[in-house]
């Protein structure tokens, strides 16, 4: 199917829509994008390799891309329970709920990253009592964590819940009179419709997560190969005017945002074929 | 196409409330100066007045030094550009908004006044914390912002190697081993001088904070004198702030006579007055004598003496793989 | 959606309780209690100086400016993101994954490197400051720049909140449309619009959420020029780097106030499109049942 004929030949506004896609991405993304690369050409190949294969440099994209995937992996759970319970369930306080759910992106990420110093802090509301336990959170990797959570909570719960709003209890129902358990129509019918939602979402806050900055400097402690993120790298190359080497990193923390990207999506286009809509 | 006036429409009218007063400038600084400027803009404007009978409104941007000179380079439209080091307004000259010799135009190395790095340590003083040498002991948690994106991390980390350097028997190695175990005792490396008050304050990380004397006055005012001291090592840095005008941007806006004078006052007994009241140690000698009670004297070195230039320094020390990173990839 | 339901598709009570628990529980610990941190700070010396905080000129010029760039940002990205969803939902080809993934691809980028690219095309050292300084036009350091970053950072919401829903959907019934004579137009805001619509709301407010409260891009092409070019939280960094707390807390507060506040809109929104539906869904029944 994979010709540029179009499925549904009936419908038309691919041309316009197309077209006007392909416009917008050219001049808010591509352009920008384009003026990034050729800078970093500017300051040719060893160079490059060298500046982004220095220790830091590399501890750093770990340090970020592990946080941020344990970040997603944590949403993708909590924020499919979330919507579940969000959609299903009456409960007291569920419009508050739901409002709260938005204020990650709201609340400037600085101010999330203060706004959780304070709490994680050893003398903080929260690290106090979890400190003694020997659980230290703000000021090392498992701050970058928390801070990664909260920035990219709404993703998933945001992607899942419409389709779950969407579907038709119906099908439920009828499973339910085939003879299905609870259990079954959840794995065979519930599940399965919201997989390219989730995997849609998961793969959104993993990639906000990976470039995030305001909010972890406060809580991660910056040290250099323990809690030093790439966007700090980058920053940091800047107050030295180093702008090639910048945009170096910049460049390579946007390839390797690509690549997986570009896998996640592909992935979710084959789980969508699968189990998705068409019915 | 009906964007565009609505796009235009806040142009128009920053144009129009330029037009109420006479003349319109722009002081690009960084971090910590805001309560200077807030002090001494009105100052300025009010003698500026008597003067000419011309009106001037001055605009502040305040940001990260380095991050404030790069916006100026970017187009930012500063008339003058007032930081916390030397190599800040060396990259305007680079750039040619201004001449090299920026820093002979104006007195004193254009550096109206300067702090020292001082250590805030807690009330008492539990840790007996009274020189250099007390902070590299094990046990003691010093926090110091981040070298690489703060002025003042550059300046405590130059104190330390300088002072390092000038003890008896003091060499380049022995400086280096000093300031590698000062670092191994820092726990958080935040990316501003005031992130660092915070830390050290407000969240109680730490055993000591070494910062400017300026801010330490600053600390006190904002969180009251119960609970830290300041201790005054025995050798310290100069933090010299410098000013210059931009002379690509004043010759096209037309403001040079306007931002020359601003700059100048700076030195006046009344601009130095309200310097020594925001705890920067003045230049003037009449104004130095009459704060002397608040500024105790402590030996200093200027980096310019200890490392060549600032831009020497930057490039040995904090460059990438400069002596600060390699002080961190040992372990 | 009723909150009635039948044995088959509910779960046992236990389970919805355990369920809800944990959900609330997570809610609590990385929303409510950061969120309660945020007024308790803002409002820890008292209700008067928070109001102050709130109306002194740099705050409310601040405060303009943010509402400003979110009005265009959202429409622009609103536009966008809908024309997207429909290519990419309703039609086959090539190259389709690849398209998605430039979509999503602003998310991944650091704010401020967003920034340093805008930088690179319009600073007065890029690709057309020249040009642009030559007539006079001014991008970074003033509005357009902001609003360029604003775009950028919000870009991809609005699509991927639809493209999966459409997906999840078919196009089963626009194509019935089609064939019963509608037009393109018409099948789109007659079938395709009501059947998104929660996608497309969740989109905006996220966009807009997002609108308000972006700093890192902002933060680069912004100048910091107080007064004129400082948005809520590039104003609510410089009172937190003054140690102006309570100040900084409060505008804080201001943009969570503002993001509740558009949910709001949107229950409101959602009462009305319910009571609509009832009334329509009512009328279809008795038509089927009178047909039958």
């Amino acid at each position: 199917m994979k010709l540029l004929n179009r499925q549904h030949s009936v419908l038309p506004g691919f041309g316009l829509s197309f077209g006007l896609t392909l416009f917008w991405l050219l001049l808010i993304v591509l352009l920008p994008f384009a003026a990034l690369v050729l800078k970093t050409a500017d300051m040719g190949w060893a160079a490059f390799v060298d500046t982004v294969s220095a220790e830091r440099v590399v501890a750093s994209l770990k340090l970020s891309f592990g946080a941020a995937g344990v970040a997603a992996a944590i949403n993708i759970v909590m924020g499919f329970l979330l919507a579940w319970v969000l959609v299903r369930y009456p409960f007291p306080g569920k419009r508050l709920v739901d409002a709260l759910v938005d204020l990650p992106f709201a609340l400037p990420t600085a101010v999330a990253g203060i706004a959780l110093t304070t709490l994680y802090a050893p003398n903080g509301w929260l690290g106090q009592h979890l400190v003694p336990l020997g659980l230290k959170v703000a000021f090392t990797p498992l701050g970058i964590v928390v801070a990664l959570t909260f920035v990219s909570l709404p993703f998933v719960v945001r992607t899942v819940q419409p389709v779950l709003e969407d579907l038709e209890k119906e099908l439920e129902e009828a499973a339910s009179c085939l003879g299905a358990s609870r259990f079954q129509i959840f794995r065979r019918v519930i599940f399965p419709a919201t997989v390219p939602a989730l995997i849609t979402g998961g793969a959104m806050a993993f990639a906000r997560a990976t470039g995030e900055f305001g909010s972890v400097i406060f809580i991660a402690g910056n040290i250099p190969l323990v809690s030093e993120i790439a966007p700090l790298i980058i920053i940091s190359k800047l107050d030295q005017y180093d702008y090639l080497g910048a945009t170096a990193v910049a460049v390579v923390m946007l390839a390797l945002s690509f690549v997986l990207l570009f896998a996640i999506n592909a992935i979710q286009w084959w789980a969508s074929r699968r189990h998705g809509g068409k019915r | 196409m009906k964007l565009r006036p609505l796009l235009f429409a806040p142009l128009l009218a920053l144009a129009g409330t330029a037009a109420h007063a006479d003349v319109t400038l722009l002081n690009v600084s960084y971090d910590v100066m805001r309560d200077f400027y807030k002090d001494y803009n009105p100052l300025f404007q009010q003698a500026y007045q008597a003067k000419t009978g011309e009106r001037v409104t001055v605009q502040q941007s305040h940001g990260g030094s380095s991050k404030q000179a790069l916006s100026v380079v970017g187009g930012l439209a500063a008339d003058v550009i007032t930081m916390n080091q030397a190599t800040d307004i060396d990259l305007l000259a680079d750039k040619g908004l201004l001449p090299a010799n920026w820093a002979r135009r104006l007195p004193n190395d254009s550096v109206p006044f300067n702090s020292i790095t001082v250590f805030l340590v807690r009330k008492g003083n539990p840790k007996a914390i009274r020189d250099w040498n007390d902070l590299v002991r094990p046990g003691v948690q010093v926090i110091v912002p981040n070298p690489k994106t703060s002025g003042n991390g550059r300046y405590t980390y130059l104190a330390a190697w300088g002072q390092a350097l000038r003890q008896p028997g003091g060499s380049e190695a022995k400086a280096r081993d000093f300031v590698s175990r000062l670092f191994r005792n820092v726990p958080v490396l935040d990316s501003g001088g005031r992130a660092a008050t915070t830390t050290f304050i407000q969240r109680q990380v730490g055993d000591v904070l070494v910062t400017f004397e300026n801010e330490a006055e600053m600390v006190a005012r904002e969180f009251g004198r119960g609970g830290f001291d300041v201790v005054y090592p025995k050798l310290s840095v100069l933090a010299e702030n410098p000013v210059a005008l931009v002379d690509k941007v004043v010759d096209k806006k037309g403001t040079r006579q306007a931002a020359d004078a601003y700059l100048r006052q700076l030195w006046s007994v009344e601009g130095q007055t309200v310097a020594a009241q925001n705890y920067l140690r003045p230049q003037h000698p009449q104004v130095a004598a009459r704060y002397a009670a608040q500024f105790p004297p402590v030996k200093t070195f200027r980096v310019a003496e200890v490392f060549g230039s600032w831009r020497a320094a930057m490039k040995t020390h904090f460059a990438d793989g400069g002596v600060f990173d390699q002080i961190y990839a040992k372990k | 959606m009723s909150d009635v339901s039948s044995r088959a598709t509910a779960e046992a009570a236990w389970v919805r309780v355990a369920l809800t628990t944990l959900a609330l529980a997570f809610v609590a610990l990385f929303l409510l209690v950061p969120l309660a941190a945020v007024f308790w700070e803002a409002f820890s010396k008292g209700w008067q100086l928070y109001v102050d905080s709130l109306t002194e000129p740099e705050a409310w010029s601040a405060i303009k400016l943010t509402l400003l760039t979110a009005a265009f940002a959202v429409p622009l990205n609103l536009v966008f993101g809908v024309a997207a969803a429909w290519a990419i939902a309703r039609f086959e080809f090539r190259g389709k994954s690849f398209l998605v993934t430039l979509i999503d691809l602003p998310f991944s980028v650091s704010p401020v490197v967003a920034g340093l690219m805008y930088m690179l095309l319009f600073g007065a050292q890029g690709w057309l400051g020249p040009w642009l300084a030559e007539h006079d036009v001014k991008i970074v350091f003033a509005v357009p720049g902001i609003v360029l970053a604003t775009v950028f950072v919000t870009f991809p919401f609005v699509a991927r909140e639809l493209i999966p829903l459409m997906q999840a959907q078919g196009a089963d019934e626009e194509q019935a449309a089609m064939v019963l004579g509608a037009s393109g137009w018409q099948t789109f805001w007659r079938v395709t619009l009501p059947n998104v619509k929660w996608g497309l709301l969740y989109g905006v407010i996220l966009t807009n959420a997002r609108a308000m409260g972006e700093f890192g891009a902002v933060s680069v092409v912004s100048g910091h020029i107080r007064g004129e070019t400082n948005t809520i939280p590039l104003h609510v960094e410089i009172l937190y780097n003054e140690y102006n707390f309570v100040g900084a807390f409060a505008c804080a507060s201001l943009l969570a106030f503002l993001a509740l506040l558009t949910l709001v809109v949107k229950s409101l929104v959602e009462w009305k499109i319910a009571r609509a539906q009832a009334a329509s869904l009512n009328r279809t029944r008795e038509a089927r049942l009178a047909s039958a």
